[in-house]
Parts: structure tokens; C-alpha cells; sequence
């Protein structure tokens, strides 16, 4: 058993995805045909032995609780430690508590869980990260806090981001919310490592001071006082905070190595079960380099496009360069391209929707077009 | 213990030895069917769409793989605290022990699993069969004809009635005659080895059974025929729908070809009677950019960059650019390297294709064609590596032990 609990963020800014997280948290979007994206951080921790998990919940957490369950999917359903579901305070105003309240209003989860080191992270990372390689850095580093950051093309500078800078033993010697001139390339994945001594410490001197946020305002002004690392994470990773960065780590996917190193090379990215047969390619279907989800039939055409569970595809309808959610009806002839239809759409026959692939068409969900 | 109005027994010991090298080292309702699925999961699926909680597997015959995959039964909803799945193989009692002798002796040797539940009525299942059924009713209709025993049955082609039980009825449905695999067959209303017994009833029949030793303790042979030779009343319950006994390798290949056409009989989409099967946590399968997919079913995790025509890709398989699978079953993670060409065949779990392979090849001019069975199919081995560049004569059944045997001409 590892010496590591793992606590996930809900209460991260989702704006950016305007109709998709409407009436869901961040964590709760789905992603890549069968997951949401909190199956990514869950199951990677459950992968590094992690067995203990608090989830900090904050608003619209209706369907996330739904898909997640008593956490069974990731053998999180236990007698000694698990899951445990972690709710915000009482509000006093109208908007948001930030997480260091959270954190605060649940200090017993913290106090009585036995593990040593605290794993603390978002939930809209697409990524298979070895978080045991993390713990065996941060221990080795003797460090107060480990950043774990990556530096790939992938992530664009878009804000929200954070940039580091460390020196070749991975001491972090700056950190940068969202510069205008960026001069590193180690953009942080807003998950890090700490004790949960010094996790509660730095809780209980926040809340005290009305503070609101854990790495902004208590982790990132100690810089000149705690010995803060930087890990590097070298695979893949896809950090969904926009519109924008949804569709283009969706169609990441579509890149066969991409698809091969988070679901094949490391642990296996678990999921809610949903019970849908094969998928059906009836005759004449034309399909190509698209990922497509169990329970669907395809009779029409489908290129560089995703499809998630019990999708049918009629004759003559093209797909082109889209994300089509669960159980989406389309009608005769019906065109997408570069669209993103969210859950139980339903597109009347012969309709023809395009979007831009810098701005694709968003249609929200239990639409009627 | 609770107690329970049905209990399900399902008889899951049978070697299959007809499917040959597919179930060499795992039981017959543990064989893949379908792109996802096991044989069994149809059975143990009736079972939780009709609301039964309580099953017995009754296993035998290489346990390993079909014992791992039940576990707890979680998947048809049968890890319950009273009740739910329990594996009952043979196992050794106060005066010595004894394998299962039939199937009728099978679920004799459990009688105290039945017993424990003091349910009313005993539904006895196989897990042989690819079909959907509602027990409930068939219950019904037993409760409403008060019969000792109903058996579910169904038409089939009177050309074909010499390989089944069939049972011959009056005009209230009570069965009249049986006859077991008859060359004369009165009827064509075949036994599909679905039966539900008042408990009492099976008790006191399995027992008279066990004390007889010239009896085979067989249902269809001797426990039925008796039951008919005591006039007790008996009812067949006629099933409407797809049904079939998978028990030959022709038989498989048809059922899972039978599921590719454009309104399959079996609907395996249908959300109103789902089959449920164990989940392995693959990603959305991959249709590649060279891909050319028609009229076949794809699984979880599959990887197609070449042609697939007509075929069953189960999860986890793999088919390079070039490659081209026609008629065929790829079961759970095979991979087809490029330019390899697979014509009705079934090959095995995790068996590597070579590139340039040729799988059901037809006999060049002069060659005799290969007869290991009658539809000309051929059949690889699970777990190996076929080289690359060779061809293999359709209707092959190839396994490594058997490969030295093979002529050269055949393998090239």
C-alpha cells in the first residue's frame, strides 16, 4: 500500500467550456467515446496504488456522482480507506469558496487518513501519469512540494496555465500564472505532492485569511521558503480548459500513438460500465480514422470524427471532423462537420451544421435542431 | 438462508469436444461468441433480465476460465446477499466422491444447494445455447398449467429433429410422447434444455434416478422419459425467437455470421434485454485511415487499418494496413500483421497472423480440400504464432501440436 492519498480538485474555473459544462462539473465532461475526464486522474491514481481518494466536490456535481458511483469501477469501494465524496461548506455569498475552505470543512477527512503524503490535483488532464514515479521523486528530493509539469507542444499557452521554471536538479526557481511573455516551457499540470502535515498547515492558515485558493495563495508567495520541485511527466497529456483545447486533445486521439500510449502502454484508464453490444458496420458504410464507442451502427460516413456510445449512423449521413455524444439521433442525411453534439441530441433529417476547427459548433445537450 | 421461489441451475460441464481445438483448455459456455461475449453470458443475461437471483453453474470440464470469469457474478447483477451465483463443481463427500455422471446426476449431487433455498420451483438451465428468453414467463405458464415439469421448446426443420429431443403434444400443450434423437421423429418441436420442475417433484425423480443403475442420469434420457412413464403432467412451453446450439465449429461460425445481417434475428442492440458481459476497460475501437469496414461487427479496443468484410473482430484484435479478413472470427486479441489474408476461418484468442499469411486458401488445381469439417472452415489455434508467407488449405483446423503432421503443401 502506498504511503499516498490522492485528493481531486472539482472547484476548477470550466467556464471555457461554455454549453458542455452548463450542467456539469469540469470533471464530468465526457471525453474520447466512452470516458469523462476525471476517469484519467482516477484511474492513474488507482494505477499508482493510490487507494485512498477524496473528491472535493462544488457545484453541479450531479452527473459526475452518477458516473462515478461508490467508485467500484476502480475498486475504490472498500472497507479500509476508498472513496470518499467530499462537500463544500455552507455558501455565504453567491460565488465560489475556493478550494482552501473545502479543504478546511473537511480537515477530519484529512486528519484521519492514514497515508503520509498528499496527492493534490484538477480533474481535466488526459493523460497516463505515473504518480508512484512522482512519490519516489518527491521523497528522493526531500521536498516541501512537487510540481508535476510537463513540456510538450500539446499544451497551448492559452490561460488558465501556470509556467515554471527549474534548474537541472528540478528546483522550481519561478512560477508564472498565465504570462504574457512566456519564457519556459514547462507548463505545470496543476497536480502536486505534499505532506499532509504541511497540507493541513497551510489549510488552517488560509482559511483563517479568508484565503481562497491552495496553490495561488499559500503554495506559490512560499517559493523563497519551501524547497518546491518540479517533476516531469515526458508522455502525452492533453489539458482540457477551453472549447477549444476540448477539440483539439479529442482529436489527438485520432493519432494512433496517442491512442496506443494512454490506453495500452501504462495502466488501463478506467471507466462506468455501460453494457452496449459490438458496434454494427452495416454494408456500405464508409469509415476512417475515427474512434467509435460500442453500441453504435454505421450505415453512412464517418471521417476524423469520435462517436460515443449508441450512435446510429443512417445512410447518407456524414459526419466529418466531429464529437458526437452519447445516443445522438440523426435523421436522413443529416451533414456535421467540425461539431461537437453533446448527450441525446437529436438533428432533424437533412439538416446540415458546420462549425470552424478553431471554433467548432457546440450544440448543448437534449438539443432538438 | 432466504428463501427463494425459483433457483437456476445451470449446467455449465460440458467439454463441447465437437468445437475441437476451441475448447481444449476452457468449457464450452466459456467460448467466445459475438465480438464480446461468452457463451454463457446469454444464459446468465436471461437470468438477470427475468429477475432470477439465484444460480447454480454446475462446472466440470476445465473450470478455470469460466470460474474467473462468473466471480462474483457482479455483471448480470448476481452478487447479492441472499441469493446470486454460486460455482458448484463436484467435490467430495462423507462416502468418497465422484465426478458428475450426467446431467441429471450433476444437479443430484447438489441437491442440498437446491434444498437450502426451499424454493417452490427449479429452473434448469444450459450454457450451450445463443438465445434471448423471459423465464418468467415460461414460470408463468407452468404455474397456470400446474405441471410438474415444463420444457421449452421450439420448431425446428424436420430434417434436422434426429439430433434433438422432440417432444409430441395435444391440442393444451401437455406433452403426450418424447422421443430422443429419433430417426422417425413424430414431431418437430424440439427440447431447447430448458425445464422447470415443481422442486418436490425433481427431487423425488432425481433421487429414483440415482438408485437406478442402469440409468445414464440424463434429463433427456431417463429423467423425462420417466416422468412421461408416470404420467405426470408435463407441458411444453413453445419459445418464439433465435435459438441456437452452438455445440460445432460450423454451428459457431453461422451463429456469429447470422448477427452481420442487415436486421439480425438477435438483436444484440436492444436496450430493453441487454446481454451483459464481463467489461475490460479497453478504449473506443480505432478505424484507421486505410480502412474499409462492411457489414461486420468491431469490439472495444480493436485496431482495423485494412479490410474487413463480413466478419466478427472481437476486443483487443488488430488488423494492419493491407491485411484482409473476409467471413471470418478474430477472437479476443488477435493481431493481423500486414497483408495477411484470413477467408472464413475462426482464429483463436491472442494468435499472431504473419504478413503475407494466406488463412483458407482454396486448393490449388489437383489438391484434395482439407475435410475437417463440412463447410470448409478453418480453424487456427489460440496462443500461436503462424509464420509469415505461408498459405493454409481451407477447412484446416491447425494447432501446434498437429503442425509437424501437416504435409508440406498444405503449410507452404
Amino acid at each position: 500500500m502506498r504511503n499516498l492519498m490522492g485528493i481531486i480538485n472539482l472547484a476548477e474555473p470550466s467556464e471555457g467550456l461554455g454549453e458542455l459544462t452548463q450542467h456539469r462539473t469540469l470533471g464530468a465532461v465526457p471525453f474520447g467515446g466512452r470516458y469523462r475526464l476525471i476517469d484519467f486522474t482516477l484511474s492513474n491514481m488507482v494505477n499508482a496504488g493510490i487507494r485512498n481518494v477524496g473528491i472535493l466536490l462544488m457545484d453541479r456535481f450531479g452527473p459526475l456522482l452518477d458516473h462515478i458511483k461508490d467508485g467500484k469501477e476502480w475498486d475504490l469501494d472498500r472497507q479500509r480507506d476508498g472513496m470518499f465524496l467530499l462537500p463544500p461548506p455552507p455558501r455565504e455569498s453567491g460565488d465560489g469558496v475556493g478550494n482552501v475552505k473545502n479543504l478546511a470543512h473537511n480537515r477530519s477527512y484529512l486528519e484521519k487518513s492514514r497515508q503520509d503524503y498528499v496527492l493534490f490535483t484538477g480533474s481535466n488532464m488526459v493523460g497516463n501519469i505515473d504518480y508512484a514515479k512522482a512519490l519516489g521523486f518527491h521523497q528522493e528530493k526531500r521536498a516541501d512540494v512537487t510540481v508535476i509539469y510537463n513540456q510538450t507542444r500539446n499544451l497551448d499557452h492559452n490561460p488558465p496555465y501556470t509556467a515554471v521554471v527549474t534548474n537541472e536538479d528540478g528546483r522550481v526557481l519561478d512560477i508564472a500564472l498565465n504570462p504574457q511573455h512566456c519564457t519556459s516551457q514547462k507548463i505545470a499540470l496543476n497536480m502536486y505532492i505534499l505532506s499532509k502535515d504541511l497540507l493541513i498547515n497551510l489549510v488552517d492558515h488560509g482559511a483563517a485569511r479568508q484565503k481562497r485558493d491552495l496553490f495561488t495563495e499559500l503554495i506559490m508567495p512560499r517559493l523563497p521558503n519551501l524547497k518546491i520541485y518540479g517533476y516531469e511527466h515526458e508522455g502525452y497529456v492533453g489539458a482540457v480548459n477551453s472549447l477549444k483545447s476540448y477539440y483539439q486533445h479529442s482529436m489527438e486521439l485520432l493519432q494512433p500513438d496517442v491512442w496506443q500510449e494512454l490506453f495500452f502502454n501504462h495502466g488501463q484508464i478506467r471507466t462506468k460500465v455501460k453494457h452496449e453490444a459490438p458496434v454494427r458496420y452495416l454494408e456500405g458504410s464508409k469509415v476512417s480514422n475515427s474512434l467509435i464507442a460500442s453500441g453504435c451502427i454505421i450505415a453512412g460516413t464517418v471521417e476524423n470524427s469520435i462517436l460515443f456510445r449508441g450512435v446510429q449512423v443512417g445512410p447518407g449521413v456524414v459526419i466529418k471532423d466531429s464529437i458526437v455524444m452519447q445516443k445522438a439521433q440523426l435523421g436522413a442525411e443529416v451533414s456535421l462537420k467540425n461539431a461537437i453534439l453533446d448527450k441525446d441530441v437529436t438533428i432533424s433529417a437533412g439538416k446540415s451544421l458546420t462549425g470552424d476547427p478553431r471554433y467548432p459548433l457546440v450544440i448543448s445537450k437534449l438539443a432538438r435542431v | 438462508m432466504q428463501k427463494k421461489e425459483v433457483v437456476a441451475m445451470l449446467l455449465a460441464g460440458g467439454q463441447g469436444s465437437r468445437l475441437g481445438i476451441l475448447t481444449k483448455k476452457l468449457a464450452k459456455p466459456a467460448v467466445p461468441f459475438g465480438g464480446k461475449y461468452r457463451i454463457i453470458d446469454f444464459t446468465l443475461s436471461n437470468c438477470a433480465n427475468s429477475g432470477i437471483d439465484t444460480v447454480g453453474v454446475l462446472t466440470q470440464y476445465q473450470p478455470l476460465t469460466l470460474n474467473t470469469y462468473i466471480g462474483i457474478g457482479k455483471p448480470w447483477d448476481l452478487d447479492r446477499h441472499s441469493g446470486g451465483v454460486m460455482v458448484l463443481p463436484p467435490y467430495v463427500k462423507e462416502q468418497g466422491g465422484e465426478w458428475y455422471k450426467g446431467t441429471a446426476n450433476a444437479v443430484y449431487q447438489n441437491l442440498d444447494f437446491v434444498s437450502g433455498y426451499d424454493p417452490d420451483y427449479v429452473l434448469i438451465l444450459s450454457g450451450d445455447h445463443i438465445y434471448k428468453m423471459d423465464y418468467s414467463k415460461m414460470i408463468d405458464f407452468h404455474k397456470k398449467k400446474g405441471a410438474s415439469i415444463t420444457i421449452a421448446v421450439i420448431p425446428v426443420p424436420w430434417e434436422e429433429t434426429h439430433r434433438f429431443g422432440v417432444m409430441k403434444t395435444d391440442e393444451t400443450g401437455r406433452i403426450v410422447e418424447f422421443q430422443e434423437k429419433s430417426k422417425q421423429a413424430k414431431s418437430n418441436l424440439a427440447s431447447m434444455g430448458v425445464y422447470v420442475f415443481n422442486w418436490q417433484d425433481l427431487k423425488r425423480y432425481l433421487e429414483a434416478d440415482e438408485a437406478d443403475p442402469n440409468s445414464s442420469n440424463d434429463f433427456g434420457k431417463n429423467v423425462i422419459p420417466a416422468m412421461l412413464g408416470a404420467r405426470e403432467p408435463m407441458y411444453a412451453f413453445p419459445f418464439k425467437g433465435y435459438w441456437k446450439d452452438v455445440g460445432t465449429i460450423e454451428s459457431l461460425w453461422e451463429a456469429n455470421m447470422d448477427l452481420l445481417a442487415a436486421d439480425p434475428e438477435l438483436k444484440l442492440n436492444d436496450s430493453t434485454w441487454k446481454i451483459f458481459a464481463v467489461n475490460h476497460s479497453l478504449p473506443p475501437q480505432f478505424v484507421g485511415p486505410t480502412a474499409d469496414v462492411q457489414s461486420s461487427l468491431l469490439s472495444d479496443g480493436s485496431l482495423v487499418m485494412g479490410k474487413v468484410h463480413h466478419s466478427v473482430i472481437f476486443t483487443g484484435a488488430t488488423v494492419a494496413p493491407g491485411a484482409e479478413v473476409i467471413d471470418s472470427i478474430l477472437m479476443p486479441g488477435v493481431r493481423v500483421e500486414a497483408n495477411a489474408k484470413i477467408h472464413k476461418a475462426i482464429i483463436g484468442e491472442n494468435t499472431v497472423v504473419g504478413s503475407g499469411t494466406h488463412i483458407g486458401a482454396p486448393p490449388k488445381a489437383g489438391e484434395a480440400p482439407e475435410l475437417s469439417n463440412e463447410a470448409g472452415i478453418t480453424v487456427i489455434e489460440d496462443h500461436i504464432t503462424v509464420p509469415a508467407g505461408v498459405r493454409i488449405v481451407q477447412g484446416t483446423v491447425l494447432s501446434v501440436a498437429a503442425w509437424p503432421e501437416f504435409p508440406e503443401e498444405r503449410i507452404s
